[in-house]
């Protein structure tokens, strides 16, 4: 894509307050995204160490380190933090980033609104966290919440219900600026079919979260009248039904699991090209099955609740339409490939991420069909087969995507080229230790290791270990990620405007570092 | 139309989309309450119909054990017989007492549970005193019978089963949820 536009633009005007109150007072994009991914980086090493705390714990048979009360805690923190705290408000920081760049727009559409989305986040992670000091502790019912446990918990629950609530308006005030952005905000000539992958597939995550996040924030509130307000929504005693919460939970968890890919799914589309040399393959099949995923993710929901009770028709219906989603998730699989086929490739550290993305990714795919077989799902359900299979596509699919994309921009972002060689390191580091530490749970889900549990049978034992081993190796490796951030943003080589030679699109026109305001003046896409 | 007023547009829909969407989230309520009663699903509280002729199957018993549980309500609440023994396709009328200890009136309402679980579906029950919420006045006692049959195809491998009922006390807040109880 060949773009024209006027290139470092002085700034006579650029007098923005300096010191904390640039960063609480800022509307600028890049601001704001620079902050979303520190702060997501941030959550992703306290629910990193609540990871290591369980993994510790289970190193061995029997209570070693935590009890219980606090292990169940754990696992729900955990959950709730890495969902809500990493992995979401880091793809929002790529958004605030790039989708303005990519799009030749100034900036994003509600600069205040922008600032007031990310200001949200820290007061929601506070609530979250003091949990653990109130008397009960947090909230230990599993990050789903499932009642009747989260109705009879301590005020824990209520702080976690809070910090949804607030999470949930910070996301659903973002994605509001994406679709308005994108819709409104694009260069002359950048047609929707002409956009970058990475911004189709903001646009439709961003849809999915205005369409899904209201409706758990009316769950969570239907459960705060139940435990305050004498409702009995999901009180079998009062004829309410706590089945029913699993269906309405699960139709916003659902998309939300869809939620937390979609982006990464526009991250490799944009790395894999840069760097086999070629245009992405299957375009616009990329884009039409990017909307299918969305789609169908609305409408399986029940596939995580085949043994809560349900008739086989049911069974069948969502069986089927969870196997059919594989289709759509194939063709970018393929397209991936087929972009790689016969391409220069070289492989920098955000091609390697992207690589390990679509092989692991691929295999957290097959293990979800598998999940999807009524009879087998009926077997592993609550295993930790089922932990195995969605940290395939949690962390080698999202985080390994959100890798990628951070390799691939930072010499934008800091204008420095990042450390090549300490990349690798991450890379590879990572790879062995997520393997390490996942693949084994597949054998323990398959023998029958419930999750949830803090304690285990011996023949667990082995298995165990070696997980343990890997998550430490996994979590030290990520303070290497932390090293080559801070390299480069400190210095390193200057970084030239494209240092991709396969980039193409319009963020790679302006100079490295990106300039504090880019665009004022659209470029025009020829 | 400028930047700004395009801007707000889209804000504008998508703010009412999101509304729109949160109050989805408490419609869900009904329409679920709905397919469960239009599916027969989750049917507690209505009486089954008996079929024309049952064959009873008297060559095995079934043993029934009668259980009776309270919730955080001040009454006392038995079966007048432990247990039965039953053919299958077999009509047969249980009791169960139940008094208020407490000096004021209570609204309680039974919800039934059957182990194993399979048994629910070959359990027609045609009266219950679960079909209903139970009014006590002031140190009132009840008999209240169950009359049920277990269907002759009910798998021979259980020679006994259990049926048990929880007692719950139920407030004015239950008209909140729209719930069968309620109604009935």
């Amino acid at each position: 894509m060949a773009a024209v536009h006027d290139h470092d633009i002085a700034h006579a005007h650029d007098h923005h307050p300096t010191g904390l109150m640039r960063w609480l007072t800022t509307t600028n994009h890049k601001d704001i995204g620079s902050m979303y991914l520190w702060f997501s980086f941030l959550m992703f090493l306290t629910g990193g160490v609540m990871a290591l705390t369980i993994r510790a714990e289970l190193f061995q048979p029997g209570l070693q380190i935590v009890n219980p009360e606090f292990f169940n805690q754990l696992t729900t923190m955990h959950g709730l933090v890495m969902v809500f705290g990493a992995i979401m408000p880091a793809f929002v920081g790529f958004a605030n980033w790039q989708i303005p760049m990519m799009i030749g727009a100034p900036d994003m559409a509600f600069a205040r609104m922008n600032n007031w989305s990310f200001w949200l986040l820290p007061p929601a992670a506070l609530l979250l966290l003091t949990s653990f000091f109130v008397p009960g502790g947090a909230a230990a019912g599993g990050w789903t919440f499932y009642p009747p446990l989260s109705v009879q918990m301590g005020m824990g629950m209520d702080m976690a219900i809070f910090a949804i609530h607030i999470m949930g308006a910070s996301s659903i005030m973002g994605s509001i600026n994406i679709i308005t952005t994108i819709l409104n905000m694009r260069a002359p000539g950048m047609t929707l079919m002409k956009m970058p992958m990475f911004v189709w597939t903001w646009l439709i995550t961003a849809y999915l979260l205005v369409l899904v996040m209201p409706v758990l924030a009316g769950v969570v509130t239907m459960l705060l009248f139940d435990r305050h307000f004498d409702t009995n929504f999901f009180n079998a005693a009062g004829g309410g039904d706590p089945v029913m919460f699993q269906h309405i939970f699960w139709f916003f968890g659902h998309p939300e699991v869809y939620i937390m890919i979609l982006p990464s799914f526009g991250i490799v589309s944009e790395v894999i090209p840069a760097f086999a040399r070629k245009p992405l393959f299957g375009y616009s099949s990329m884009v039409y099955a990017t909307a299918s995923i969305a789609i169908l993710s609305c409408i399986v929901w029940a596939h995580h609740m085949f043994t809560a009770g349900m008739p086989v028709t049911g069974q069948l219906f969502f069986m089927y339409g969870t196997m059919l989603i594989a289709v759509p998730t194939g063709v970018k699989v393929f397209n991936w490939t087929a972009t790689m086929w016969r391409g220069s490739m070289t492989f920098e550290t955000p091609m390697l991420f992207a690589i390990g993305f679509v092989f692991l990714f691929t295999i957290g795919g097959f293990s979800g069909v598998v999940c999807a077989i009524v009879p087998i799902d009926i077997q592993v359900q609550d295993t930790y087969y089922v932990i195995a299979h969605f940290h395939y596509v949690l962390v080698s699919g999202s985080l390994f995507g959100i890798f990628a994309g951070a390799y691939y921009w930072l010499p934008k972002w800091t204008g420095h080229m990042y450390d090549e060689t300490l990349g690798k390191w991450h890379f590879w580091l990572s790879m062995v230790f997520f393997n390490l530490t996942f693949f084994v749970q597949h054998f323990l889900g398959l023998a029958g290791m419930p999750r949830r549990i803090p304690d285990y049978a011996l023949q667990f034992a082995d298995f165990n270990a070696i997980s343990s081993i890997g998550a430490f190796g996994f979590g030290l490796s990520q303070l290497v990620f932390l090293a080559v951030v801070l390299k480069s943003i400190r210095g390193g080589a200057k970084a030239p405007a494209k240092p991709w030679e396969g980039a193409s699109s319009l963020e790679w026109t302006l100079p490295s570092p990106a300039p504090y305001h880019s665009f004022e003046t659209p470029p025009v896409i020829r | 139309m400028n930047q700004i007023q395009s801007n707000a547009l889209v804000m504008r829909k998508l703010l009412v989309f999101t509304v729109v969407m949160f109050g989805f989230g408490f419609a869900l309520v009904p329409f679920y309450e709905k397919i469960c009663e239009v599916t027969g699903l989750n049917n507690l509280l209505q009486a089954d119909a008996l079929e024309a002729s049952v064959e009873v199957d008297t060559g095995r018993w079934v043993t029934v054990q009668l259980d009776a549980n309270i919730r955080n309500l001040p009454w006392t609440f038995k079966p007048l017989e432990s247990s039965v023994r039953v053919h299958p396709g077999e009509l047969i009328q249980v009791m169960y007492e139940v008094r208020n200890t407490s000096d004021r009136e209570i609204s309680g309402q039974a919800i039934p549970s059957y182990s194993p679980q399979l048994l629910g579906k070959y359990l027609k029950k045609l009266e219950c005193f679960c079909f209903s919420k139970q009014v006590l006045k002031p140190n009132e006692i009840r008999q209240m019978p169950v009359q049920f049959m277990i269907e002759p195809d009910f798998p021979g491998d259980y020679g006994t089963v259990t049926i048990s009922y929880t007692f719950f006390e139920i407030g004015n807040s239950v008209a909140d949820t729209g719930s069968d109880v309620e109604k009935s």
